[in-house]
């Protein structure tokens, strides 16, 4: 069997997450984070922010639902019960602060078969009200047994 | 600003997530894939128990790399990593890097994040601003 190729190239409708501050609290706290730029409005605009500041990460909470659609797309047709995430990489421009509004855009970068596994790359594009780009993400997922 | 040089080691972070911690991240995420949250469905599905997310330790591995510039969340420019071994909960993760090469402001650091002898996150490049 061979990996399908036709999806490569297609893009996915975009998806709009309004950042919130105490969702920045909440995932500034599970990964450990005590900077109060995360946390507290007046610490952060101490640190040059317009509002609290979103830890470079968080940019998963904003970008990976555009990923879904794609990801579940039969044109892609991964085969999820074999599938890892193999590699990631964030890019990060203007920094994502609460109650700024993001829009993400999902493309199918590259498929293609390696020692008998299947390779899904993916490109997020995410940007703000003011149309800065935030955050590109390259998504690399990995099929065992293609 | 901070200053780092070529082959300097940045500080270690050492962190044991608790059997809990999966949850808190699913949550904070948004990803609940349940090989992370439901130890009969990730036996089920051929794993020794729950796994941590491979995001929640790219994380910590962000933090560290934020952490050796300074701390300011902005300072962290790029950062690829490759999931390699899969993460328990309950054991300690140490998180370690060394300075690639520092061109004017920018450094490129080199992470390692591992459990014992497992590296779940190898082959990991943070670019930060000093």
């Amino acid at each position: 069997m061979t990996v399908k190729t036709e999806a490569v190239g297609k893009e996915w409708p975009a998806t709009t997450y309004e950042v919130g501050k105490e969702k920045i609290g909440e995932y500034a706290r599970a990964v450990g984070l005590d900077n109060q730029a995360h946390f507290d409005r007046e610490a952060a605009k101490a640190a040059g922010y317009r509002d609290v500041v979103a830890p470079p990460m968080f940019c998963v909470v904003y970008s990976a639902p555009a990923l879904g659609p794609a990801m579940f797309d039969p044109e892609v047709g991964m085969n999820f019960a074999a599938m890892v995430h193999g590699a990631q990489e964030f890019e990060w421009g203007e920094p994502a602060c609460s109650g700024d509004e993001i829009i993400t855009t999902s493309k199918c970068l590259e498929i293609f078969e390696k020692d008998g596994k299947g390779f899904y790359v993916f490109e997020t594009r995410s940007v703000n009200q003011d149309g800065d780009e935030v955050v590109k993400g390259t998504w690399t997922n990995i099929v065992r047994g293609v | 600003m901070t200053d780092l040089n070529t082959g300097d080691a940045i500080p270690e972070l050492r962190v044991t997530p608790d059997k809990y911690l999966p949850h808190r991240y699913a949550g904070a995420s948004g990803d609940f894939n349940p090989i992370h949250i439901d130890p009969e469905f990730a036996k089920a599905v051929g794993l020794p128990s729950t796994i941590l997310h491979g995001l929640y330790m790219m994380g910590l591995v962000a933090r560290s790399a934020t952490d050796a510039a300074g701390g300011d969340p902005k300072a962290l420019k790029r950062l690829s990593v490759q999931f390699r071994g899969m993460g328990a909960p309950e054991t300690e993760i140490v998180v370690s890097g060394t300075v690639k090469s520092v061109d004017g402001e920018k450094a490129t650091i080199d992470v390692v994040a591992a459990q014992g002898e497992n590296q779940t996150i190898r082959n990991a490049e943070a670019e930060v601003q000093l």
